[in-house]
């Protein structure tokens, strides 16, 4: 058996940088959904607490240094970074981690570029830091998470991933461009 | 058009799937008269103002939802989620 | 031509553009039409019906008139409005609608041939013969239709899409919607001001005037100042507010670069979805045109825009001017103009009690009764209280009043109500919801009712949205009380008065339209095509009802506007479709394998979103039909590899994880043992078969669903829906894995050769059999399940390792006499099976119909049962899967129908349809998967397949589904 080589989504994909604004792709990680059984949130709390996190409201996160638990929809988070905990019959845990592609969108422009292909609103009292969603990039679905003030983290189920960075990649030339004439 | 997810919040409709009327959500019994099934699959009204039906939140939390809105004015009086405790829940799977 | 010390217009910054290929200059500031008006240009394109010479009539996007083709790289943009296109270094227009040139036009004959052409011309003439609708009379109306021209190729240039949000938007930026985003930004609001010029200021830009006691372009100044510091306000120039939506959203379109040369990635238009939660509507008034004979000359414009010709580009459109007006607004720009130095002939006021002081002739109770002057007005005949005169004159400005803009009042679903001591429409309270109409475009027209307005409307939303704005005292401005007395047409006169200039309609073409009872506003409208050019009636639409209301003995207000739609000013296609060209027209899925299979020179074919490979070629190969034979025999013979990850995978985990796919396939999934595997089926709740696919049971309460490709996400939905909607508490969850793992078929006689090549210890598993499996301490799944009838694998990774294992798995079948398989191959594998897609699931089948009925379990409910078992839902009059085999060696097609032969070839005989063909390889022959009426019963009867489109005809036999195996000895070996 020889061994096999393990490829993220844009495997070699150079990051992208204008105006000062980055695109790139964030490193393979650990990524498990967490689906608590009806009457379990308790349960999944306390099998959570060894980590730091507790289940999260809709479109917010629990986290801990760089372990979060990410919420991704109905009855359902997502934790990243770190192995998932025993729940036993607590909650459905389904192992993420190779179907998502994740880009992340740094920089004084990334909230304008986001403005092109996502229906959010994501002025700083609607989206701030910390808050996650669920929601379209153009055509595809996506979690959408605040990481600190400029810096905007896209998760694309993982085929959709060379889409995703096409057009991230033109909808920040366009700013940019915006942004170079105002200059 | 916007609709308030009681989950995700407010959203433009594109992130959601409109399904049909909330009929769907009143499945007759297995053993049920055909009438009732055909009620149930086929007959549908056609109201000018209020009006209940299925949207899914398809680019967002997949929750399903019972929207209240008036087909005159476009006004969305209520959404709520099919699942949601407060939703009228009958016709449930035996 | 130019008057010194006018305008604010850039001096120091001369710009050259041409237009008609003649070199001109202007000024930095100039729009297209001040320029060509300081360079003496007055005849500046052709009507579109009489092709009649025509001059600039406005100075905003409301322009009927002055419409151009500008030349840009690969663009020709057609119907560009020259009072809107701001001039740029090196702008390059030319006039259209004209042939050869603009002053010798040879379609102008339509102009003498006018009395045949009038209202309703087109019904009436290219009715009958009806032989000539295509050939003659469509070629000639579409030669003579239209305005402008394209370039005739790919628009390549960027347009963008984007949104925005905030929590008032302020539509207009005049003193009224200044004053609401200077409240509602003092007042800490998030405030997007919008205006769809490039420069802020609406008419204080044309009007000069004073604000607390300075010139109003210092307090607009000062007022753009404020808020371009203020970090929660975003100023939108040159941004038209185009359509009011559901829930606070509202269409702009932006325009980025039509205003100077282009630069790489700069956007030409920008299509914005701004979502407001209150809105304060600014949007102005225009001025009306009021109709007397030849009212349409180069030389005749509105009386503001004359103004702000002068007032904001330092032009002089004309040396001796004229002003007819039925209200008080025409004489300021009369002043404007002596105190400018230009010499006015006379103000011609229609009324017969208005101030005759001024500082030139007035005549009152004046009407015009001709003009002259062919490409540009030489002189006026004019009538009034103390009789006739003739009046040179090179520039006519009119004023008929003030249309307060209501547009974006109505677009859902409001009429804007008559006002008549303003003799106009303003909008309805509360038309729009969660929007305020302030200023001109509420009726009030001055200054200082302007700023009040803006300011209180703010205040309004405000409150709506739980805050509150400090009193702070209003600027001090002008206000005028707006004197009017209607005027909409010149009665007793002789010759053309036109209304709507752009569309080529007079005041006789609506009276003639209610004549022949066309009476309704709406049936006036398409009769006489009153509104419906580039401007949608907005210089002309209420002169045209005030003439049919006249016309027919009706008041305004009984006879109504017609409706008004989005877009307010035309938004080009390329704009909302943005992005949407090439690799942005959807999501593209591709595979672990994708480059693996492109090295092989793969062509890729579209399945859904994903991109999967055809075939794969060898050198030798010319045609398809070899490889995909080829690969056949291959995986018949030896082994083959197929990427197979596009099917939909659903994990589901919970103790009602098997009651839950009991209630949503038609057989049973409770009893299935752990480490196996069932085939499916899905029905839709109105018995019609959704979807179907093999279920695996990894453990007690963990299950692996998949789909077909093609319904992966329609069967995510439905789980959802049947969960949600009917057993929201039991104890079940599900989330898609169709992204996490990447699966590879492998099948073949020697498919499990490869596969102990692969695996140390592999399990043996029986058919349908699943069980983990180690690849070199990476976590797999093996599956024992055919899709080709032969013995068949499919084995799972983390998709991470893809495409390694793919380019392995070829590796060691290629050893073996095997290699890759594609879609075509895999297409024939199936069908020489029976093996079913949704090209016969395809929403119309039952389960009755591809011979499934025993699957449907008579002991527990699921979804579609009930309906599964209606009369209709299966029997003899159903369409029955069958397989074809024609009597020939030729080619069928899916698609054909069937007949029995000797009937004749009509839908009343049609026996059936053709679903999926293929060459077998294997049977040396073509066969087919089809559905025909009573099918089953039919096995050896003769059918004839009939395809019109591709001219085939022949005859088939009707045989088992299955070709090949029908034990399936092979797929259990």
């Amino acid at each position: 058996m020889p061994e096999l080589i393990a490829k993220s989504a844009l495997a070699g994909h150079a990051p992208l940088t204008r105006a000062a604004t980055t695109l790139a792709e964030a490193p393979m990680t650990d990524i498990t959904a967490i689906a608590p059984f009806p009457g379990q949130t308790k349960a999944v709390n306390a099998a959570l607490k060894p980590l730091g996190l507790s289940f999260p409201a809709p479109n917010g996160q629990s986290s801990n240094g760089p372990v979060r638990l990410l919420w991704t929809g109905r009855e359902q988070a997502f934790l990243i970074g770190a192995p998932a905990p025993e729940m036993g019959a607590a909650a459905a845990v389904t192992g993420q981690s190779d179907g998502w592609a994740i880009l992340t969108l740094s920089g004084p422009l990334a909230r304008d570029t986001l403005a092109r292909l996502v229906p959010l609103d994501l002025r700083e009292t609607a989206f701030p830091v910390g808050m996650t969603a669920r929601s379209g990039l153009n055509h595809m679905a996506m979690v959408l998470t605040r990481s600190d003030a400029a810096t905007y983290e896209i998760m694309v189920f993982r085929s959709m991933a060379r889409t995703a960075w096409h057009e991230l990649a033109e909808a920040l030339e366009t700013v940019a461009a915006r942004f170079d004439q105002m200059a | 058009m916007r609709l308030t997810c009681p989950l995700c919040g407010p959203r433009d409709r594109r992130e959601f799937y409109y399904y049909g009327a909330e009929d769907y959500l009143h499945r007759p019994a297995a053993d049920a008269e055909p009438g009732a099934w055909d009620n149930y699959l086929h007959l549908r009204d056609n109201p000018a103002g209020l009006t209940n039906d299925l949207w899914y939140h398809d680019m967002g939390c997949g929750a399903w939802l019972l929207v209240t809105r008036n087909t005159v004015t476009h006004e969305i009086q209520q959404v709520q989620a099919v699942a949601a405790p407060q939703a009228a829940k009958k016709g449930a799977a035996k | 031509m130019r008057i010194e010390g006018r305008g604010q217009i850039d001096r120091t910054k001369p710009v050259r553009f041409r237009f008609d290929g003649r070199e001109m200059t202007g000024f930095k500031g100039d729009t297209l039409a001040s320029a060509l008006l300081a360079n003496g240009v007055k005849l500046v394109g052709r009507s579109f019906k009489y092709h009649r010479p025509r001059g600039i009539l406005t100075a905003g996007s409301e322009e009927p008139n002055a419409m151009v083709e500008v030349l840009q790289g690969n663009q020709q943009t057609p119907n560009v409005r020259a009072t809107v296109q701001e001039l740029y270094d090196g702008l390059r227009a030319q006039s259209q609608n004209r042939f050869p040139s603009l002053r010798f036009d040879m379609l102008s004959v339509n102009d003498l041939a006018s009395p045949f052409l009038s209202a309703g011309f087109y019904y009436k003439t290219f009715m009958w013969p009806r032989a000539l609708w295509e050939k003659l009379y469509e070629p000639l109306i579409r030669r003579a239709a239209g305005l402008g021209s394209l370039s005739g190729r790919h628009d390549e240039d960027p347009y963008e899409k984007a949104w925005a949000f905030c929590d008032v938007l302020v539509i207009g930026a005049g003193p009224a919607g200044l004053m609401a985003a200077l409240t509602a930004a003092r007042a800490g609001a998030d405030v997007i001001l919008a205006d769809e010029d490039a420069r802020m200021g609406g008419r204080l830009l044309s009007d000069g005037g004073e604000i607390d006691g300075k010139p109003a372009l210092v307090w607009v100044d000062a007022a753009l100042a404020e808020l371009a510091a203020l970090p929660n306000v975003r100023l939108m120039t040159r941004t038209s507010v185009t359509g009011a939506y559901d829930d606070g959203t509202f269409g702009a379109l932006e325009r980025v670069s039509l205003h100077r040369s282009p630069a790489p990635h700069l956007p030409r238009e920008c299509f914005w979805r701004i979502v407001a939660g209150q809105t304060v509507l600014a949007a102005g008034a225009l001025e009306r045109p009021i109709a007397f004979p030849d009212n349409d000359r180069p030389g005749i414009m509105m009386a503001g825009a004359l103004r702000a010709y002068l007032n904001r580009y330092g032009v002089a459109p004309g040396q001796r001017v004229t002003l007819i007006a039925n209200n008080d607004s025409a004489r300021a720009t009369a002043r404007d103009l002596i105190a400018a130095g230009v010499k006015v002939a006379a103000i011609l006021d229609t009324r017969p009690n208005a101030s005759a002081v001024e500082d030139c002739p007035v005549y009152l109770s004046a009407t015009i009764t001709a003009t002259r002057g062919r490409h540009g007005l030489k002189s006026i005949h004019v009538a009034h209280a103390g009789g006739t005169a003739e009046i040179e004159t090179d520039c006519l400005a009119m004023s008929g009043g003030w249309n307060p803009t209501v547009h974006l009042t109505c677009h859902m679903n409001g009429r804007p109500q008559w006002r008549e001591d303003i003799a106009a429409f303003v909008p309805a309270p509360n038309a729009v919801p969660r929007l305020t109409p302030a200023g001109a475009c509420n009726g009030a027209f001055s200054t200082a009712a302007a700023l009040r307005e803006g300011a209180d409307a703010a205040r309004t939303a405000l409150a709506a949205l739980g805050k509150s704005a400090p009193d702070a005292p209003l600027p001090l401005a002008e206000d005028t009380p707006y004197a009017i007395t209607p005027f909409w047409e010149t009665e007793g006169a002789k010759g053309r008065q036109w209304l709507d200039f752009a569309n080529d309609v007079t005041t006789k073409d609506v009276r003639l339209s209610a004549q022949e009872n066309f009476a309704s506003v709406e049936h006036m409208k398409r009769y006489t095509t009153q509104g419906m050019a580039p401007d949608q009636g907005k210089n002309s639409n209420v002169g045209a009802l005030a003439v049919l209301a006249d016309a027919t003995g009706r008041g305004i207000p009984q006879t109504g506007t017609t409706t008004y739609r989005p877009p307010y000013t035309p938004v080009s296609i390329a704009a909302m479709g943005a992005g949407g060209r090439g690799a942005g027209f959807a999501p593209q899925r591709f595979l672990t394998s994708d480059q693996a299979s492109r090295d092989r020179g793969a062509p890729m074919i579209e399945a859904g979103l994903w991109y999967r490979p055809s075939y794969f070629p060898k050198p030798d190969e010319t045609t398809w039909r070899e490889a995909c034979d080829r690969e056949v025999n291959m995986v018949r013979a030896s082994v083959g590899v197929a990427d197979v990850s596009t099917l939909g995978k659903i994990d589901i985990q919970g103790r009602d994880a098997a009651r839950f796919l009991d209630l949503v396939y038609t057989n049973t999934f409770s009893t299935l043992p752990v480490g196996r595997v069932r085939y499916g089926l899905m029905l839709r709740e109105d018995g019609h078969v959704l979807d179907d696919g093999t279920t695996a049971r990894l453990g007690e309460n963990h299950y692996l669903m998949t789909t077909t490709t093609a319904a992966a996400g329609l069967v995510m939905r439905h789980l959802d829906f049947v969960h949600q909607a009917f057993c929201a508490d039991w104890d079940v969850r599900f989330i898609s894995v169709t992204e996490t793992w990447a699966q590879f078929a492998i099948a073949g006689p020697k498919a499990r050769a490869l596969l102990d090549s692969l695996i140390d210890n592999a399990p043996d598993l029986p058919f349908m059999g699943v069980a983990p499996v180690s690849l070199g301490g990476i976590n797999a799944r093996l599956f024992r399940i055919s899709f080709s009838g032969e013995q068949g694998y499919e084995l799972a990774v983390p998709t991470r390792y893809g495409e390694a294992l793919f380019r392995d798995l070829v590796a060691r079948a290629e050893t073996m006499g095997g290699g890759p398989y594609g879609m075509e191959a895999l297409n024939v594998l199936r069908i020489e099976k029976g093996f079913i897609t949704h090209a016969e699931i395809h929403g119309r089948t039952t389960a009755f119909d591809i011979g499934m009925e025993k699957m449907v379990s008579p002991k527990k409910d699921c979804i579609g049962k009930a309906a599964a078992a209606r009369p209709g839902m299966h029997g003899a009059e159903r369409e029955q899967l069958v397989g074809l085999k024609p009597l020939s060696d030729a080619a069928i097609t899916a698609g054909a129908h069937l007949f029995t032969p000797g009937d004749a070839i009509k839908r009343e005989n049609d026996q059936g349809y053709v679903t999926s063909v293929g060459y077998s390889p294997t049977l040396g022959a073509w066969l087919g998967l089809a559905f025909l009426k009573n099918g089953r019963a039919r096995h050896g009867e003769r059918i004839r397949l009939v395809d019109h489109l591709r001219g085939i005809d022949l005859l088939c036999e009707v045989c088992d589904p299955v070709f090949h195996d029908k034990e399936g000895t092979k797929l259990r070996a």
